[in-house]
């Protein structure tokens, strides 16, 4: 292409030409409206399913939340619908997820930020890649097949040693299967590490250099130094990856529905089968209609209500911890 | 070199103890018991990875064929062999068709985001909702479609299966592509503009070409974490037994489905077909897991 | 060398400025709290600095000055095993610390740190209380006995106690950047080290906030070594008694290793340099 045969143009405009600004308008216009299916796509699940689940927020009004009955083909009277009980396996097995996964992954975390050296840093990722990658079903097929029937002995030597404890001897109560609370917790935990690992690892990473040898400098051991100098600046932030895990573990559905037992049931012994909101879900939608279905899509409903508002704060306490680091350090 | 003043030594008498033996027992133990507690943390990790990869290979290993890959789905859990090609075929097709809608979408999002939005409150209110997004369950996003969807056309099809999936990648691909359209250094849009290019153009010409590695690996991430989503799958596809090409009409199945129907019942030959179909869905996952990293490894744009 | 240590530390403290001038005869080896032999600092295969030797006189002031890339903060950091945490980094030669070798097999950096502390760059409080922040190295310490003085006799020594006594529980951040360093310094004493060794400690400060750092670095002599690295040639001149001078050099392989090129009084360099370098260096014909 040669430069000399293009015409001179007869005089320059600087003003918008027609057709390429509004190629311009358009697109950004489109751009825009993609952005905006996020929050169409949202807005949309809250109120189609709150319609299709009213009637069976209709039939039982608050009870739904509160009573712990769960019964859609009662021998005689209506069908009852409670979500309490599920509400509590779902709280129970995210917090026994929680209470192992949070110290391993600050760990991890501290291991890949602090601690590693530099050939072992790589592999360590890429563990926690791995173990990301692993489909949620699969950890449910190897739980209910592998790790919940080896775990029985245990279980029942914990039962043995702790049960006799007054008040503590609770929770560990009689043994059934395998499939109960507590391996659903264990399978849960494994699954929310690499969530809360990579987003407490990012936020360990943004601690100061500066800060980091101001406590060496003043002698501190390593220890002392993550203690003094990274966990103050990180509070915030891994407050926020905790609160994520948690939004996880209570979304779980699959390997939850396969490994908690399948029981409506609300007790203290974490060897008792129970069930989880979202197993119930998956468990019983095949085989439902009408107001069963409606009440299901309920516990969807309330499902996606407690997800968002966790996400939504957690994302607040993490953008929030960012911010404050962004301006401590300029 | 001048050294005006000359060194000397000195004996070490009288000078302070530096040794480790200096510092105080308990201040020692605790940072030995600290770092110790580390490594277990790490140990913790890799010992349930190692279990599950070395049992799936094992069980997943013994039904391993070509017939088990191409062969039809038993209609009784109860009855030996068999196959899983009809859930090859539906994974296949249905994340094919998945990534399809929420890659693109996914993009354009992000592009607003990142040369549009900015930290406009609208651009941040995105933002913070794709995240809150990622963390909707699925069995919801499930219901949603089952619901919007399922109800509409009046029947379940893998073209539904594809819509739950598509949804659950779409705030995964925006939030990571943005992520990479802002690793671009801003000279390259300057120069663009310096050359009389429209913002469009440069976008599209210059900034997508310059993340475009990034984006491809993200979004490959996000396509493997759909191709394992069990829940939606079985909320709003079906089931079938011999493979259904046709994601528009009648019912379809996935690989994780299969797995989850197979897993919790008490007939060996059913829960063979599980560990196989895990096997299988493992190394797909796996195969865009690896070739994201590779892509993002390989031509990944250097960070500042 | 008595006559003049007694000289220093009982001089009034109006006339801080330029002690360098005024000291003589420092050449008595007895004084010298570290030494330096042939210390050569690598970052993996890349030699930073070069064959460094020189001493540490106790009680005086040691200003560390040069070009930037020079090296002179990688040798500061090498004084109290800093650069241990960076992946790579290693460190051939002896730095003596009362004859004790500080890279030998069994002493600990924890120890090190402890007896030598440093000040950095920019101002580094951390995110706690100013009274935590002066507290801290006395708690991972064990430093028996009311904390409470302890933390008032540092930020005494630091001069920030008057500023800072009514908010003892604010922030650090909260600090202007001037009382902020000053609270490290203060944070730095508390733990009662030999050495103080400084970074460019007022390159971060606006003129009234450096000459106040200025005072409190002569004022610390009475009790403290200090080793400061400025970018400053009149700071050094302000506040060194001695004064090494180093430089970046380009070897055959195009490679930059920071040297060492002179060590004197810190009158003598600025009046007489012995070395071509240093001269142009401080007449401003170079760099």
């Amino acid at each position: 292409m040669t430069l000399t045969n293009n015409p001179p143009a007869a005089k320059p405009t600087l003003t918008q030409r027609g057709s390429s600004a509004l190629g311009d308008r358009v697109f950004s216009w489109w751009t825009l409206g993609t952005g905006l299916l996020v929050l169409a796509i949202l807005g949309l699940i809250l109120i189609t399913t709150v319609r299709e689940a009213w009637p069976a927020f209709d039939a039982m009004g608050l009870r739904f939340i509160t009573e712990r009955v769960w019964d859609p083909n009662p021998a005689t009277g209506d069908a009852i619908f409670g979500a309490l009980s599920f509400a509590y396996g779902t709280a129970v097995s995210s917090l026994i997820a929680l209470l192992f996964a949070v110290p391993v992954s600050v760990g991890i975390a501290l291991f890949l930020t602090e601690l590693a050296p530099r050939r072992l840093r790589g592999p360590a990722v890429t563990v926690i890649d791995l173990l990301a990658a692993v489909p949620s079903v699969v950890f449910g097929l190897w739980g209910i097949l592998v790790v919940a029937p080896a775990l029985v002995p245990i279980y029942q030597w914990m039962h043995d040693v702790f049960g006799g404890i007054p008040l503590l001897g609770r929770l560990f109560g009689p043994v059934g299967s395998g499939r109960n609370f507590m391996t659903a917790g264990l399978i849960l935990a494994i699954m929310v590490t690499p969530i809360i690992t990579s987003i407490t690892r990012e936020v360990f990473s943004t601690v100061p250099r500066a800060d980091k040898d101001a406590a060496l400098a003043l002698g501190a051991t390593r220890w002392e130094m993550i203690r003094g100098a990274v966990f103050p600046h990180s509070f915030g932030g891994v407050v926020g990856a905790v609160m994520l895990g948690l939004g996880r573990a209570m979304g779980e559905t699959i390997a939850v529905a396969l490994v908690i037992g399948g029981a409506t049931n609300i007790t203290a012994n974490l060897f008792a089968p129970g069930n989880s909101m979202a197993a119930v879900i998956v468990q019983q939608f095949g085989e439902s209609t009408g107001t069963f279905t409606a009440a299901l899509i309920g516990l969807g409903v309330v499902l996606f209500a407690m997800t968002v508002l966790i996400n939504v704060l957690a994302q607040v306490v993490v953008r929030r911890a960012e911010a404050r680091m962004k301006g401590s350090v300029a | 070199m001048t050294l005006t003043a000359p060194p000397a030594a000195r004996p070490a008498a009288g000078g302070p103890d530096l040794t480790r033996a200096a510092l105080s027992g308990r201040r020692r133990f605790t940072n030995h018991l600290a770092t110790a507690a580390i490594w277990v943390a790490v140990l913790l990790a890799v010992i349930p990875l190692a279990l599950v990869t070395y049992t799936v290979l094992a069980k997943g290993g013994g039904v391993m064929s070509l017939s088990f890959l191409n062969e039809d789905i038993p209609n009784s859990y109860r009855r030996e062999g068999g196959g899983m090609g009809p859930a090859i075929v539906g994974t296949l097709l249905i994340t094919g068709m998945a990534a399809l809608m929420a890659i693109p979408l996914g993009v354009f999002g992000a592009i607003y985001l990142n040369e549009y939005g900015k930290q406009r409150p609208l651009a941040r209110v995105i933002r913070l909702m794709s995240d809150v997004m990622t963390g909707v369950p699925s069995i919801v996003m499930g219901l949603f479609i089952y619901i919007s969807w399922v109800l509409l056309v009046g029947e379940q099809t893998g073209f539904a299966g594809a819509l739950a999936l598509a949804c659950l990648m779409l705030p995964v691909v925006i939030r990571s592509s943005e992520e990479m359209l802002r690793l671009v250094p801003d000279e390259l849009r300057q120069a663009s503009m310096a050359l009389g290019a429209r913002k469009w153009k440069t976008t599209l010409t210059v900034v997508l070409p310059a993340a475009i590695s990034g984006i491809t690996s993200g979004s490959l991430l996000a396509v493997a974490r759909a191709a394992g989503e069990t829940a939606p799958i079985i909320i709003v596809t079906g089931i079938v037994f011999s493979p259904n090409w046709n994601l528009f009409d009648g019912s379809n199945t996935a690989l994780p489905a299969q797995i989850f129907r197979n897993a919790s019942q008490p007939f060996p030959a059913a829960q063979d077909r599980a560990w196989g179909a895990a096997l299988t869905l493992i190394v797909i996952v796996l195969g865009f897991t690896i070739i994201a990293r590779f892509i993002s490894s390989r031509f990944a744009i250097k960070e500042r | 060398m008595a006559s003049n240590d007694t000289n220093l530390t009982t001089r009034p403290s109006v006339a801080v400025h330029a002690p360098g001038t005024t000291v003589s005869g420092a050449d008595s080896a007895n004084a010298s709290v570290m030494q330096l032999r042939d210390v050569s600092v690598y970052y993996g295969s890349y030699e930073a600095v070069r064959g460094t030797t020189m001493p540490i006189q106790q009680n005086q002031v040691t200003a560390m000055i040069g070009p930037s890339g020079c090296g002179k903060s990688t040798v500061l950091r090498a004084l109290n095993r800093m650069n241990d945490p960076i992946p790579g980094a290693r460190v051939s030669g002896d730095v003596l610390f009362h004859g004790q070798d500080l890279y030998a097999k069994d002493v600990d950096p924890i120890q090190v740190r402890r007896r030598i502390g440093m000040v950095f760059q920019k101002p580094n409080p951390f995110p706690k209380s100013i009274y935590d922040n002066v507290a801290y190295g006395l708690r991972i310490n064990g430093i028996k006995g009311r904390l409470d003085d302890h933390v008032e006799e540092a930020l005494t020594k630091a001069a920030l106690w008057d500023e800072v006594k009514d908010k003892l529980r604010k922030s650090a951040l909260a600090l202007s950047g001037g009382q902020q360093q000053r609270l490290c310094i203060a944070r730095t004493i508390a733990v009662k080290p030999e050495v103080i060794l400084m970074d460019e400690p007022c390159s971060a400060l606006d003129p009234i906030a450096t000459a106040k750092i200025e005072d409190l670095i002569f004022e610390l002599t009475n009790d403290y070594t200090i080793v400061i690295v400025t970018h400053n040639m009149q700071q050094a001149a302000r506040v060194s008694h001695y004064t090494a001078f180093f430089t970046a050099e380009v070897d055959e392989a195009q490679e930059r290793h920071g040297r060492l090129v002179e060590f004197s009084q810190t009158g003598k360099l600025f009046t007489n340099p012995a070395d071509k370098r240093t001269e142009d260096y401080i007449t401003g014909r170079f760099g």
